[in-house]
């Protein structure tokens, strides 16, 4: 047999390596590029001060967050959740309840997060047991499941949902400032996902979780503790999805079951992350603003505005079948002397 | 003794893998597991290691009894194996693969120590060339090694080798050979399934003979060839038996 060497991952023991031997600041030009792209790119709008130019740039930085959350079930763990939206929804729900109680943002959008991380520890015990296309499917019940029920809970507005006194916005300086306001908060929360992913991917606990990811059994016979890594990987990849709810739905001022529970999100976020690099830092967050740029483009164009989602499905075969790696995943492959730049 | 098999049994269905299973492994030897294909070695190797709960009867490990305990459990209580078909972490370079069982094994080490545990283990097994490589990359020898890298990362008390031999030309066999010898001179215990027969022989200090499920028969190499049972069973051919006493002689 030929030995062909590879070098695909290499980086990513030389980030640990040097993880161990620098302090956060210097470890990786790779976290600190993507960390500056985010924040050239989340300023702009900051900086112009131009309002449209916010709101496709909050699109974005949104899915950022999302994407970069699910890849650390999906890309590092290796289990595929199809309905990973259920966490945005539930957070956006348990935030607008508490909003519309009198609450305050900066309470009730970690309270949100906090719902979406219970409901992940819950979840994680009674289906992180199956494996492949069986968890995949658990995951799409039990979105659909929760807006079902959401949609009979008398407390959150059945099928109406709960809309916020327009008054809201004036203990935030005023509608125009509390949107402002969110795509700070916003931007805040892309931020801590993407380093979150980095610290999860340089870490012990980031190794268990890939070792899973390859072979769980070989992994529990080496001695990972495959149900607790998993259900943090699980309760991880919740957390900030469950805030952003709150958060978007903040913004929006209304919420009901069709809006928080769209499985079709489910799949976008899944086509981001695939595009950009499963088990990448840097590839969930270019694929999220890849599509994103995409999918603005489809919507302003009217041949292509009914067919949004068969592309998106289009697209994700094409990944599939073609790019497995996604974008970084291939650079990585291909250009092994950029990888420390590519984390 | 550091493991105790206790009137083990495992049936799958109505396949009785293994019935009534006794043997004792005193600390610090290598014994030997030797049956035809299909004997249930591995099954037994799956119940010691907490793969598989047996359907009767107890492991007792450095005096704790198994039973409940599942394999991540067993390993870190000092336990670790080689898989007969070998299942590499591929997309993990070789390191990472060594190191899962530092981080994960006895020693529960942070990914610092680990790295230089893995290098010094990589290093032991040959593997040091290949650090960088991804392990899906390797050949079949080198997963081999790596199997017993990952294994042998973990620092365990008792080390479970399931054909660690198999496959490797006479060359590779004696580096293993020699590779087992000084794992068993720092103080681990080793249980090894193997079909290649003379190096069993020379190698093992007792030895355990399955055949469909059974225990055909216990003892020292010297006992074990002498059996007419083995002889009948497995062996098959008293000239082949008189040639491996006098290898275990
Ligand atoms: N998970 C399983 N389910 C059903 N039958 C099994 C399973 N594992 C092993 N067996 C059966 O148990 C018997 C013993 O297999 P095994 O332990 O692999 O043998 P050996 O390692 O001695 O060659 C074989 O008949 C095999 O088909
Ligand atoms: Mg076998």
């Amino acid at each position: 047999m030929k030995d062909r060497p590879s070098f695909a991952s290499e980086a990513i023991t030389a980030e640990r390596e040097a993880s161990v031997k620098l302090g956060l600041l210097r470890r990786s030009p790779g976290l600190w590029l993507t960390l500056a792209i985010a924040l050239v790119v989340g300023l702009y709008p900051a900086l112009t001060g131009n309002v449209a130019v916010r709101e496709v740039v909050f699109t974005m930085l949104l899915s950022v967050a999302l994407a970069s959350s699910l890849n650390i079930l999906l890309g590092y763990t290796g289990y595929v959740s199809f309905g990973h939206v259920v966490f945005f929804g539930l957070g956006g729900y348990v935030g607008m309840f508490l909003l519309s109680r009198g609450m305050g943002l900066w309470l009730a959008a970690p309270a949100g997060g906090l719902a979406s991380g219970v409901l992940a520890f819950l979840l994680g015990k009674a289906i992180l047991r199956l494996r492949g296309a069986y968890f995949a499917l658990a995951t799409i019940g039990i979105n659909e499941a929760m807006r079902a029920f959401i949609n009979n809970f008398a407390p959150f507005g059945g099928p109406t949902g709960i809309s916020l006194n327009f008054q809201i916005y004036t203990g935030y300086g005023g509608a125009g400032q509390a949107l402002w306001l969110t795509y700070y908060v916003l931007l805040g929360l892309a931020i801590v996902s993407l380093v979150l992913s980095y610290l999860v991917k340089t870490s012990k606990f980031g190794l268990g979780l890939m070792a899973i990811r390859e072979d769980e059994d070989a992994a529990e016979v080496m001695g990972v503790i495959t149900p607790n890594a998993k259900t943090w990987a699980y309760i991880l990849s919740a957390i900030i999805p469950g805030i952003v709810g709150a958060l978007f739905f903040f913004k929006n001022g209304n919420i009901e079951p069709n809006d928080a529970f769209r499985l079709h999100f489910s799949i976008e976020m899944l086509v981001m992350v695939m595009l950009g690099g499963q088990g990448t830092v840097l590839g969930p967050m270019l694929g999220a603003a890849g599509y994103q740029g995409l999918r603005g483009f489809l919507v302003t164009s009217p041949l292509f505005k009914d067919v949004q989602l068969a592309v998106a499905g289009g697209l994700l075969l094409l990944i599939v079948l073609f790019i497995p790696a996604g974008a970084v995943g291939w650079l990585r492959q291909h250009f092994p002397r950029l990888r420390a730049l590519l984390p | 003794m550091i493991l105790e098999l206790q009137q083990i049994s495992k049936s799958f269905g109505g396949l009785q893998a293994l019935s009534n299973i006794s043997f004792a492994v005193p600390e610090g030897q290598i014994m030997g597991l030797l049956g035809p294909n299909g004997a249930g070695k591995t099954t037994l190797f799956n119940v010691i290691n907490g793969v598989y709960a047996p359907s009767q009867g107890h492991v007792i490990f450095r005096g704790h009894d198994l039973k409940g305990l599942k394999p991540y459990h067993i390993a870190r209580m000092g336990m670790a194996r080689t898989h007969q078909i070998v299942r590499p972490l591929k997309d993990l370079t070789v390191r990472e693969n060594v190191m899962v069982g530092a981080c994960f094994g006895r020693e529960g080490h942070n990914l610092a120590e680990a790295a230089q545990i893995a290098d010094d283990i990589m290093q032991f097994v040959g593997l040091a060339e290949r650090a960088r490589q991804l392990a899906g990359s390797l050949n079949v020898a080198q997963k081999k090694r790596l199997e017993l890298a990952r294994a042998l990362a973990a620092r365990p008390h008792l080390l479970l080798l399931d054909e660690v031999l198999a496959g490797l030309n006479p060359a590779e066999i004696a580096t293993m050979v020699e590779t087992i010898r000084r794992i068993r001179d720092q103080g681990v215990t080793i249980i090894m399934i193997e079909h290649v027969m003379h190096a069993t022989m020379k190698l093992c200090d007792q030895l355990v003979v399955l055949d469909y499920g059974k225990q055909l028969a216990a003892g020292t190499p010297a006992e074990v060839a002498a059996n007419p049972q083995v002889i009948e069973a497995y062996l098959g051919d008293p000239k082949l038996a008189e040639s491996l006493m006098d290898d275990a002689a």
